[in-house]
């Protein structure tokens, strides 16, 4: 217990520290690396949880798929240089800190709003499913019944979403 | 497979299938129009079989909603992903029609602005099959994807025109605050999700009721987000900064699109949202109270400064939404009906109007100026008309459909309690006149600037029958109201009866994740 203990909080202040990296880095490709960082301990973290299969998929999907792109779109836009702050002056701080109250604010009435008991999972319960059905399974299989609905509207999204960015990208026909 | 339409189990394939058979339909039909462009994309003909295919499509899955309709067909068992119920099948024939308007007038703009965009039609299929998940979502994740579907494709659309700056404009304008909208209202979902331990929104009134939930801090943020995403999506003050600007930006007959189909699938999930999962909450009425108060008097009042058509048309139909969010507000029966009939008057002006628009100009009638109709009805009468008739249905003025449904939306609020709303209602309809009128006066009282002022005006064939159609019907309502009354009154029921809190309600089942 003590070790798991030791790792998450290793992981959760290398998560924090490099998101801080991440927003204050002048340079959009630090920033992105930076970013990278955060992903990696969010994974550990979802090891921690026991939640392995989410945990590989941050890495597939973000660390991976994602941030290629940003670097992508970082070098095409040719965004290397540093260029001036967004956040400007006084006003542009103090907004800055008056949506970070809000959002702290918000954290402390959710922890006062805790769900009641008689809606929360009977405790052991996902692990005794993880060992009925394994990881991937009990993530794949209601995605094909309860949420089948969802899941196919997903896959239209997705299509409408490609045409779309063909239509606005290509030149001529 | 023997069929019970009365009591379809939506677990079960087959009657899953057939109470998805419209949203099935359209998805074919946009899959064909997509297969046939990838072929035939060269030239207007192309252009125009695949409009014709899309109003085929359009047909067939309006056909399939009529006969779920007709069946009185209705879902039995635990409650499920989709609705089905006369709301449902209500919206999404007002959805299809207004799409196949929509593309109706779309074939000559197209090929007048030299548009050669053939996906233009799938998108619009798309778009309304969006809307339709949205009106039918009877889970916050079906009426999220619906949504996104619906906005991904609009987004598009507004830009469509890719020579135009403004067009551009709008595109990435509508594009990032609807994904800042969206965001609110997953956020919302989520908070929701959190406090009741479902997305179903009839067992998240269930919840409520069962759990006591009423003054839950995070179901009333969730809440709250939720109203905020919405009110982004249907322009109501203050999240309406947007609209002009997209609707400004956008090809004519898209811009008439989004204001009309697109709010009222927005209107459509907003009410089934508020009537079936937070029925018991009383904390949404003042909420609602006070968007509807402030989008009336702030839209009516910048709608007074505007000098361009197409620009008035964008805050009249803001202050449209502030007229409906009164019907929403008294959150009764009669309320409902009257949100429904007003829902389809509003579409048929306003698409009207818009199409009107169309005929006039070029370069995306931006310029179109008030003045510019000086003299319209010497020189074209019948278009005079029936932009006149818009302008007065607008307006409210008697014998059109406008007048009758702002009359119901007034009888819902008054015998509600809602005095105070019904008055500002009425102040703003006053306003109103002070921009409607003067397109009436400029067409009918001022002269002719010069003799070719409106040589350019064109409205083809289909979109004169268009335009001919929704002006007979606003005056056919106008005048006969009564049946399209009698199936709002009935839809609109179909929402309110779904959350009953009695004691027959299966409790509440979690999402438990039991493998089978």
């Amino acid at each position: 217990m003590a070790g798991t203990l030791v790792l998450f909080w290793a992981f959760a202040g290398l998560a924090l520290a490099s998101a801080l990296g991440c927003i204050t880095r002048r340079s959009p490709v630090a920033s992105a690396l930076w970013l990278v960082v955060t992903l990696f301990a969010l994974a550990a973290l979802f090891v921690l949880l026991d939640a392995q299969f989410i945990a590989v998929l941050q890495l597939l999907v973000y660390a991976g798929a994602i941030m290629v792109l940003f670097l992508f779109v970082i070098m095409l836009l040719n965004l290397g240089h540093p260029g001036p702050m967004d956040v400007k002056g006084p006003v542009g701080v103090g907004t800055a800190f008056l949506l970070g109250g809000v959002l702290l604010f918000q954290l402390w009435i959710l922890r006062q709003a805790a769900p009641p008991a008689s809606i929360q999972l009977p405790p052991g319960s996902v692990a005794r499913l993880q060992q009925e059905q394994g990881l991937v399974g009990a993530v794949a299989r209601p995605l094909f019944d309860t949420y089948l609905i969802p899941f196919e509207i997903t896959s239209l999204l997705l299509l409408a979403a490609l045409v779309g960015a063909v239509v606005l990208a290509k030149r001529r026909l | 497979m023997n069929l019970d339409f009365q009591a379809l189990d939506l677990s079960r394939t087959g009657d899953l299938l057939v109470a998805l058979a419209p949203e099935l339909v359209l998805t074919l039909a946009a899959l064909l129009v997509l297969l046939v462009v990838a072929w035939r994309h060269r030239t207007p003909e192309d252009l125009r079989l695949a409009g014709w295919l899309t109003l085929a499509g359009l047909g067939a899955a309006g056909f399939a909603a009529w006969f779920l309709w007709w069946q009185a067909a209705r879902a039995a068992g635990i409650p499920a992903m989709i609705a089905v119920d006369d709301f449902r099948f209500v919206a999404d024939w007002l959805f299809l029609g207004t799409t196949a308007l929509t593309v109706l007038v779309s074939f000559d703009y197209l090929e007048r602005e030299e548009l050669w965009v053939p996906e233009y039609f799938a998108l619009l299929l798309f778009a309304s099959l969006g809307m339709m998940l949205m009106a039918g979502a009877q889970d916050l994740m079906v009426l999220f994807l619906g949504l996104e579907l619906m906005s991904i494709a609009l987004y598009v659309l507004a830009g469509s025109s890719r020579r135009s700056a403004a067009g551009a404009e709008a595109a990435l304008k509508y594009f990032l605050l609807g994904a800042f909208a969206s965001g609110f209202l997953l956020y919302g979902i989520a908070l929701v999700y959190g406090a009741t331990a479902t997305t179903n929104l009839t067992l998240i009134g269930v919840q409520i009721a069962t759990l006591g939930l009423q003054h839950s801090a995070m179901l009333l943020i969730g809440l709250g987000l939720l109203l905020v995403g919405f009110g982004f999506k249907v322009a109501a003050v203050p999240f309406h900064m947007w609209a002009p600007d997209v609707y400004d930006g956008s090809p004519t007959p898209i811009a008439g699109y989004m204001a009309t189909a697109v709010k009222a699938a927005a209107f459509a999930a907003l009410f089934r949202v508020l009537g079936e999962a937070f029925a018991a909450v009383p904390a949404w009425h003042a909420i609602v109270w006070w968007l509807a108060v402030a989008t009336m008097v702030v839209g009516n009042l910048i709608a007074l400064a505007q000098r361009t058509l197409k620009r008035m048309l964008a805050y009249s139909s803001i202050a449209h939404a502030g007229y409906l969010l009164v019907a929403v507000a008294t959150g009764t029966g009669a309320g409902a009906a009257a949100f429904l009939f007003y829902l389809v008057a509003y579409t048929l002006m306003t698409l009207a109007a818009f199409a009107l628009l169309a005929a006039k100009g070029t370069n995306g009638e931006r310029d179109v100026r008030i003045d510019d109709l000086a003299g319209l009805a010497q020189r074209r009468p019948w278009l005079a008309l029936a932009l006149a008739v818009c302008m007065l249905s607008l307006l409210g003025f008697p014998v059109t459909a406008g007048f009758i449904g702002k009359w119901y939306i007034l009888v819902a609020a008054t015998s509600s309690g809602q005095v105070l709303l019904a008055a500002v209602l009425v102040l703003a309809s006053v306003i109103s006149a002070g921009y409607y009128l003067p397109v009436i006066m400029a067409m009918y009282m001022q002269p002719e600037p010069s003799a070719d002022a409106h040589a350019g005006m064109r409205l083809g064939r289909l979109g004169s029958a268009v335009v001919a159609a929704a002006v007979a019907g606003l005056l056919f309502l106008g005048v006969r109201p009564n049946r399209l009354l009698d199936i709002a009154r009935v839809s609109g029921a179909s929402v309110r009866a779904a959350p009953a809190v009695s004691s027959d309600v299966p409790p509440a089942p979690l999402r438990e994740p039991t493998g089978r």
